[in-house]
């Protein structure tokens, strides 16, 4: 607390002088105008006072409210029609689409960015000083970081020495055999046990695509033959809620929401009975974005994981979304959640774009976090497994 | 924000204010580390590049010139550098003759558009206009949805209806002229670059509202991709400015180097928290000073005249400068500093703090504790808090659920505060800091912060 005061002692005395100087400032400019009277009208975190409401069920606030499932979703929703890519038909019961092609599919549009660099590279006959840059400026420009590249070249240089690598042909396989290996740890297996309520919980920061995510997921998981509730347990950002909404009625799964503002762990709280009630087994539980440097926030999640494992719940998985536009910061995420709430693995989205991903590299190597799965559109069967062998390749074709 | 950059650099210079002298080794030494620190921000790789060249050519170019020391010239062109690539100077928006204003926000799926859109029809708000919001993004599930709960809580008219974004920002445009609204902020999908269609659809949009502003929306957390990002939809769009989000993060930031320079066109918002009232004008000369760590006071001054009471502050400066000020004066002058935003954002902003301080995390809760303690005291106490004995302690200590010792803490600190401003007068302990900012040596001055005896 001693902390505490100090900077606010230090504040209210810059504030209070500030204010002064401003004060007279704004008499001589009258058309400014008057300083608004309270913050607007806010979209306000709900204040610590209702704490766990959830430690005493009958007191749960009344704003959580259950829907009834809707009826298994005609799709496509008449709701959904300005969206641009409708579902087809058949996909909520589609078997899973094979993977594999897809992903070398979506990312062929990075992969030829990224070639460029890659091929230069290629195009010597010799390994010389340029090609280690253009190797170096090639993992940097895919945000793999500057510390895992020096590491990474710096083994490389090792091998090259130890194994006798002449040709750029030779130095690119063997970088990528490296990569794989750095993006093979791990089981990258979504956890499941049947028969009872399992928790999957995906935290991230702010439009990173959780609720998308989750989404996606829960139509792969019903035709997966799971029964999914899902628990819009984002109750703060405007809508998030709708939004969930939509993706449950393609889904055909109970949606469990709560007020606006609400408590999210009294949400997973009730998804979590109500998964156990009707013989549910998976819930997807969606969290609002936060960033990880907000302490209050990441408490919050702390106690929604908490409410996530205690029985008869089941948490099988933490996931952490990740935008692969995200640079360096990524892994500072990466850190921060796993720290809060001990994150499982990793969804990659938005991999389709120009971004590489690069810092997923960062985040199995350093952190040892398997990414499980990869986000590469906007369609639902556009969320796959995530590959290495793959992702490599397509990186460095 | 930026802090990271700052304090890397803070690292280098360090080292560097020790020198005497700066010869080429030293030069490229200093290079490498600015790269290095550059990159880890996540300033694209070819933008790194180009400015470190021009770092270096100047370093070359003027190191006979000894009106500085070596040390300082560098930091002087790095500052003057970063302040160039940010902006160079503030967006000034102008109003259209013939309303409405039409301001079209663009970007990547989740970078902030629809958030932004409500900050920005509250920032319109505020400077007396009357926006209308037209929400063209139909095609996240529950975005329209999300706009018209923004709409509600800063109470601006929002627009939509389910056919297609073009027709829907083409029919917002007529509504607002029907409406007499003199600015209409357009909000659309989010989209990749290389989405060839959704590209085409937002160039459509583009035409038929003909905005008078386009900007792109982009996350602070952004990697190197934020440069492809932004030349496609400069190509595009034709882009006027970039308005930064998430900037309230510990990301780097390099993202808006990187775009500035690349696009040539100002960061005109940066977005710094999850209220609607966290938005702000960039300053990119202040923005620079902070990267070289000198502080933000003018948007801390800014804050506070958004939120405090005048007549309040004057008050509280007077029994200050009176040695008057009591505990009930520190309560309610704690509410006014609650109001500016988180704690830590504003210490990021005072100058010539130690970085300890800085870098500390700061638990919001514990200004709630103060608070319970401060009310948990009489009247009587709270002016007077030598009356506080012992079992005053206690009661205190009981009423707000904390222990004597916090309590004690509180009350020491709080003495420590009267005991300077006691001993030197408010006016002199301004004069101190000022000169302890100086003696902080090697800085180049911001070019516009107000010297802080002028506040007396």
């Amino acid at each position: 607390m001693e902390l505490v005061l100090i900077l606010l002692v230090a504040l209210v005395l810059v504030g209070s002088v500030a204010g002064v100087a401003v004060s007279r400032r704004r008499d001589r400019r009258p058309q400014l105008e008057p300083p608004p009277t309270r913050r607007g009208p806010a979209l306000k975190r709900p204040p610590e006072a209702p704490r766990p409401t959830v430690e005493a069920p009958p007191e749960r606030p009344a704003d959580v409210v259950v829907e009834p499932a809707p009826e298994p979703a005609p799709l496509p929703e008449p709701e959904l029609e300005p969206l641009r890519e409708p579902e087809p038909e058949p996909e909520a019961v589609a078997p899973p689409v094979p993977v594999t092609p897809r992903f070398r599919d979506r990312l062929g549009k990075a992969r030829s960015l990224l070639s460029g660099y890659v091929g230069s590279v290629l195009s010597r006959s010799s390994i010389d000083d340029e090609t280690w840059d253009e190797l170096e400026e090639a993992l940097i420009r895919a945000d793999v970081g500057v510390g895992l590249t020096s590491s990474l070249l710096d083994e490389l240089r090792t091998r090259v020495k130890g194994e006798g690598i002449r040709t750029p042909d030779d130095l690119v396989t063997a970088l990528k055999s490296e990569l794989k290996a750095k993006l093979s740890e791990g089981d990258r297996s979504l956890s499941f046990e049947p028969g009872v309520p399992n928790v999957w919980l995906f935290v991230g920061v702010n439009g990173v695509g959780k609720t998308t995510t989750v989404g996606k997921v829960g139509l792969r998981e019903a035709a997966a033959g799971r029964t999914v509730v899902m628990a819009a347990a984002d109750t703060f950002r405007a809508a998030a809620a709708e939004q969930l909404e939509l993706w449950a009625k393609r889904v055909g799964a109970d949606l469990v929401r709560g007020a606006e503002g609400g408590d999210p762990g009294a949400v997973v709280f009730d998804a979590v009975e109500r998964a156990a009630s009707r013989g549910g087994d998976l819930v997807l539980a969606d969290t609002a974005g936060r960033l990880h440097t907000k302490v209050n926030l990441m408490e919050e999640l702390k106690k929604v994981r908490r409410i996530a494992e205690r029985p008869p719940a089941h948490l099988k998985e933490v996931l952490l979304v990740i935008d692969a536009t995200t640079g360096q910061n990524g892994l500072v995420q990466a850190r921060q959640f796993t720290e809060a709430v001990d994150v499982t693995g990793v969804v990659l989205t938005k991999l389709d774009g120009t971004a590489k991903g690069g810092i997923a590299v960062a985040i199995a190597s350093d952190m040892g976090l398997p990414i499980k799965l990869v986000g590469l559109g906007e369609t639902a069967d556009d969320l796959v497994d995530f590959d290495p062998e793959e992702f490599v390749d397509a990186l460095f074709s | 924000m930026f802090d990271s950059l700052s304090d890397r650099f803070e690292g280098i210079f360090g080292r560097l204010r020790s020198r005497g002298r700066l010869g080429e080794a030293e030069v490229d030494e200093v290079l490498r580390e600015i790269r290095l620190a550059l990159l880890e921000a996540d300033v694209n790789f070819l933008v790194v590049k180009k400015m470190l060249a021009r770092i270096k050519q100047r370093c070359v170019g003027i190191e006979t010139s000894q009106s500085l020391s070596p040390a300082q010239q560098v930091i002087k062109i790095v500052h003057e550098e970063l302040v160039g690539i940010l902006g160079g100077e503030t967006l000034k928006l102008t109003y259209a003759s013939r309303p409405p204003t039409v301001v079209l926000l663009a970007g990547l799926q989740g970078s902030g558009k629809t958030t932004t859109a409500g900050k920005l029809a509250r920032w319109f708000k505020q400077q007396g206009r009357n926006p209308l919001l037209v929400g063209a993004d139909l095609q996240r599930p529950a975005a329209v949805e999300q706009l018209r709960v923004l709409g509600g809580q800063v109470g601006v008219p929002v627009f939509s209806e389910a056919t297609d974004p073009v027709a829907v920002s083409e029919r917002g445009l007529a509504e607002a002229q029907r409406l007499g609204r003199d600015v209409l902020i357009v909000d659309t999908a989010g989209r990749l670059s290389i989405d060839a269609d959704l590209m085409e659809e937002v160039r459509q949009i583009s035409g038929k509202v003909a905005p008078h502003y386009t900007f792109l929306v982009i996350d602070a957390m952004t990697g190197q991709d934020a440069v492809a990002t932004a030349e496609a939809f400069h190509a595009t769009l034709e882009l006027d400015g970039v308005i930064l989000t998430k900037l309230d993060g510990d990301a780097r930031g390099g993202a808006a180097l990187s775009v500035k320079e690349v696009v040539g066109r100002p960061i005109a918002f940066a977005s710094v928290g999850e209220k609607l009232a966290d938005f702000e004008v960039f300053h990119p000369d202040r923005m620079a000073s902070r990267i070289l760590g000198m502080g933000d006071m003018l948007t801390l001054i800014e804050k506070a005249e958004e939120n405090y009471d005048k007549r309040e502050a004057e008050r509280a400066a007077a029994a200050l400068m009176e040695g008057t000020f009591t505990l009930e004066d520190f309560l309610e002058q704690m509410q006014q500093v609650k109001k500016m935003g988180p704690l830590q954002g504003l210490v990021g902003m005072i100058p010539g703090l130690p970085k300890e301080l800085k870098n500390a995390n700061i638990d919001e809760r514990e200004l709630g504790r103060i608070e319970a303690i401060i009310r948990s005291m009489t009247p009587a106490e709270r002016v007077d808090t030598t009356l506080i004995n012992g079992s005053r302690r206690l009661r205190i200590a009981n009423g707000s659920g904390t222990t004597t010792s916090e309590v004690n803490g509180l009350l020491k600190q709080f003495k420590e505060m009267q005991r300077m401003m006691g001993s030197m007068g408010l006016g002199r302990m301004l004069t101190k800091k000022k000169s302890k900012k100086g003696k902080k040596g090697g800085r180049v001055t911001p070019p516009k912060v107000p010297s802080l005896s002028q506040f007396k």
